[in-house]
């Protein structure tokens, strides 16, 4: 599946430079395969439509022969980047459902309780490939193809938790989780609590999200909204390969029910990732650039826009400090005060609704604890109020620009 | 449970004519057949034998299990009526042969779960009388530690999974169970109980077809006491057959008022699921209170029905008949020991009255686990806390 990740907007081409890059030596032969005719539930691969002309080619063909790799992503301007995303000398490089693999297919070696059930996650290797290959390894009863019932498999996956096991559910996509929200709120997340503590709910509820490429708007939701006032479940999103795997692993490890958000254009992202094992702290925020003038919190997709508009304002003069908070519930609110004590103003990037998304509830978290240490009121960026439209041009304007985040930066600071 | 007390002198003697107290009842495990009352109907399989095999041990035990149950039921009532026992509070009283039955043809290892009316399937599994009584007035003794009020009451150790309040969403949790157990290769069974109301949602067909694919030991019985809340049967289900509802996977309808067909069922049940796979028993059953405390429960039928029923197919009495036709005790010692059970419901009561509400920090315990990082952090890393007035 390759799709295609384009960072900027239509109107900003210049910043599309570190995105363009093709790396043809690097192809990778099984995202073609799979680019067979699906049916309407799936997702298309890279769409064609109109406002992309800057890869040249527009002929589905010619793309599909060479098709895009995206080389690492965050492209520091200092020599900082977090210890956490630096890799390592030893490493291999691969891409984020790879590393996603590596993470989950690590775990059922290491524990044989854990299974995955999903749709078409055994033969067909996964919508997104993250579970290709595993239903070869392990076999038909720990990699389960479910029929299309989203409730009755996540209500399953939950009740064989309760015994014991540790069921990794997928979501061909999180928005199909939505008729699965009874199982999720009222048995995931409350069961430890109502049984007074007999059960516990070891689950991974994982699937991708987010914004894609043009389509749909039953198809571009962002459900971490709905779920962050569940009580009980740890919400987490995953941004590159390393924190993908580590935060895989250490979501199958923990033992309370984890929602694990990735996000559709992630997939193909490029990093190199040590050999030797590592987890990602669950409940930790991620330092990605660290600086001085102004705190820029986002997570997932949204971390790219933000580091791409630091690279502008960096050429501006100004110093922003960007940190992917990683944990959606609970917040990391130690990294972030830090961050708030240092640099006094902060700017949220989402990628969910204006209305009670996850931006709203931490400037709501922030305001409280961290009221003295603001210097400017707490701004957030989200996408708009709107279903995702179809059309491209609408769709980039639903979601946050690097544009904006540097013309809120320069707001903030003045 | 009691009949350990009650059978303190050796067996042989049937008749005893002591006046006692704690009178001797003749524990013979010799068998007894009984006919079920009615035969059962089954849908793509060979239904059971009405004969049960069972014995005079094992029919005062129901007696007295059953008594328990219903006492218990009673006095709950009248917590609830005396604000004691607060918000949902369902009642079982009526329906107990359901419980009895099963738990007599099934071992601690096999699993049930239901919907909320299941404080008599707790009972069953092992609960006692104080953590039932606990739990429902919200004390720290109860089964959930005052956190799960009457529709959640769990049991791990005996394999009894609850006490859920969404009606029907307990069906895909049971067949994850039976999953579990298909994994791990534990040759027990699930039984998921829901009512008649419930046999609508869609989640149950869901669960039931992924059930019969991977041919998990799941059992889904429908409690059909023929109304959801206030609805009739009639008026909800176009094909109120539930244990044909399966379609592709057999059913068999059993009376379930009747402790003995109830356990016939469950034992027929237990083998088919171990050997092929899911397989829906229907209860035909009644109970007499609403559907809650706030449900009269005759709005929508009518008196004479609930005394009628109760008059013909109450499954106490059914179990009374039996016993004082075997002989094995005599009408004073069954009101005896009515008496008695009586006495430990109303000191189970006296006790969970004198427990002490849970601490304030009960009140954010339970709600994480634990473990491997995962603590809540505040701005300074201490746990997130509010301080209570």
């Amino acid at each position: 599946m390759s799709a295609i990740l384009q960072g900027a907007g239509a109107g900003a081409a210049a910043a599309l430079s570190p995105f363009n890059s093709i790396d043809s030596n690097k192809l990778v032969a099984h995202s073609r395969s799979s680019l067979s005719v699906r049916s309407k539930r799936y997702i298309v691969a890279g769409s064609d439509e109109g406002t992309n002309k800057s890869f040249g080619s527009s002929s589905l063909i010619a793309r599909r022969s060479q098709p895009l790799m995206i080389p690492n992503a965050v492209a520091a301007t200092k020599a900082d980047t977090a210890s956490s995303s630096t890799p390592s000398k030893s490493g291999h490089e691969l891409l984020l459902f790879e590393a996603l693999q590596e993470g989950l297919e690590e775990e059922m070696d290491r524990d044989p309780h854990v299974c995955v059930m999903g749709e078409d996650v055994g033969h067909y290797g996964g919508s997104y490939k993250v579970t290709k290959g595993l239903a070869d390894k392990f076999g038909d009863l720990r990699v389960l193809d479910t029929p299309i019932c989203e409730n009755a498999f996540t209500g399953m996956g939950i009740g064989a938790a309760m015994t014991g096991l540790r069921p990794v559910i997928e979501g061909m996509n999180m928005g199909f989780l939505l008729l699965a929200f009874n199982q999720i709120s009222n048995n995931c997340g409350m069961l430890h609590y109502t049984s007074g503590g007999q059960f516990t709910i070891p689950v991974v509820i994982r699937g991708p999200g987010g914004v894609g490429r043009q389509l749909g708007a039953e198809h571009s939701q962002r459900l971490e909204s709905y779920f962050q006032s569940i009580p009980g479940i740890q919400m987490v999103a995953c941004s590159t390969p390393y924190n993908a795997k580590g935060l895989m692993k250490a979501a199958i490890r923990s033992e309370n029910p984890v929602i694990l958000f990735e996000h559709v254009l992630l997939y193909n992202l490029k990093e190199s990732i040590p050999d030797e094992e590592y987890i990602c702290n669950l409940e930790e925020a991620e330092m990605v650039r660290p600086g001085e003038h102004i705190t820029i919190l986002t997570y997932s997709r949204m971390r790219y826009h933000a580091m791409q508009a630091a690279k502008t304002l960096v050429n501006k003069g100004y110093d922003p400090e960007v940190i992917d908070i990683r944990s959606l519930k609970p917040f990391d609110l130690h990294t972030i005060g830090n961050s708030v004590k240092k640099t006094h103003r902060v700017l949220i990037v989402e990628e969910c609704m204006r209305t009670g998304g996850i931006g709203a509830s931490l400037t709501a978290a922030i305001n409280e604890n961290f009221h003295d240490y603001l210097d400017a009121p707490v701004m957030c960026l989200s996408s708009q109020d709107v279903p995702t439209p179809y059309a491209g041009t609408l769709e980039e304007w639903t979601v946050v620009q690097p544009a904006q985040i540097v013309t809120a930066v320069e707001q903030l600071c003045q | 449970m009691a009949l350990s007390r009650l059978s303190s002198r050796s067996n042989g003697i049937a008749r005893p004519f002591s006046a006692a107290f704690n009178r001797f009842i003749s524990t013979d495990t010799t068998p007894i057949t009984i006919e079920t009352s009615l035969p059962f109907t089954a849908h793509l399989c060979d239904p059971p034998s009405r004969s049960v095999e069972s014995s005079s041990q094992e029919l005062l035990d129901f007696f007295r299990t059953m008594a328990l149950m219903r006492r218990m039921e009673i006095a709950a009532d009248s917590l609830y009526k005396a604000k004691l026992i607060r918000g949902f509070c369902h009642l079982y009283d009526g329906q107990e042969a359901v419980a009895i039955g099963m738990e007599a043809a099934i071992t601690k290892k096999d699993a049930i779960i239901t919907a909320y009316r299941d404080h008599c399937i707790f009972l069953g599994r092992g609960g006692s009388l104080h953590e039932v009584f606990s739990e429902l007035m919200g004390r720290q003794a109860g089964c959930s530690k005052g956190k799960g009020g009457s529709m959640h009451f769990y049991k791990k150790d005996s394999s009894f999974y609850g006490g859920h309040g969404i009606v029907g969403a307990q069906v895909p949790l049971g067949c994850g169970i039976a999953f579990a157990q298909k994994y791990n290769k534990e040759e027990a069974v699930t039984f998921a109980l829901y009512g008649d109301g419930a046999a609508n949602q869609g989640q149950l067909f869901e669960a039931l077809n992924i059930s019969a694919l991977w041919d998990l030991p799941a059992i889904l019985v429908c409690e059909n006491n023929h109304y959801g809340m206030g609805t009739a049967e009639w008026r909800a289900a176009k094909s109120p057959s539930y244990y044909k509802r399966g379609d592709y996977v057999p059913g068999l309808k059993v009376d379930g008022m009747d402790a003995f067909a109830v356990k016939q069922a469950c034992k027929f049940a237990k083998d088919h699921a171990l050997e092929k796979g899911p397989i829906i028993l229907e209860m035909d059953t009644y109970r007499y209170h609403g559907h809650s405390m706030s449900d009269p429960g005759s709005t929508y039928r009518t008196r004479d029905e609930i005394s009628g029923v109760r008059q013909e197919r109450d499954p106490i009495e059914r179990i009374k008949k039996l016993v004082l036709s075997h002989d094995l005790a005599t009408e004073k010692e069954l009101k005896d020991m009515e008496k008695e059970i009586r006495k430990e419901v109303d000191d189970a009561i006296a006790k969970a009255k004198d427990c002490p509400m849970p601490e304030p920090s009960e009140l954010f315990t339970n709600v994480y686990v634990k473990g491997f990082g995962t603590e809540s952090f505040g701005p300074d890393r201490k746990e997130v806390k509010a301080a209570l007035p």
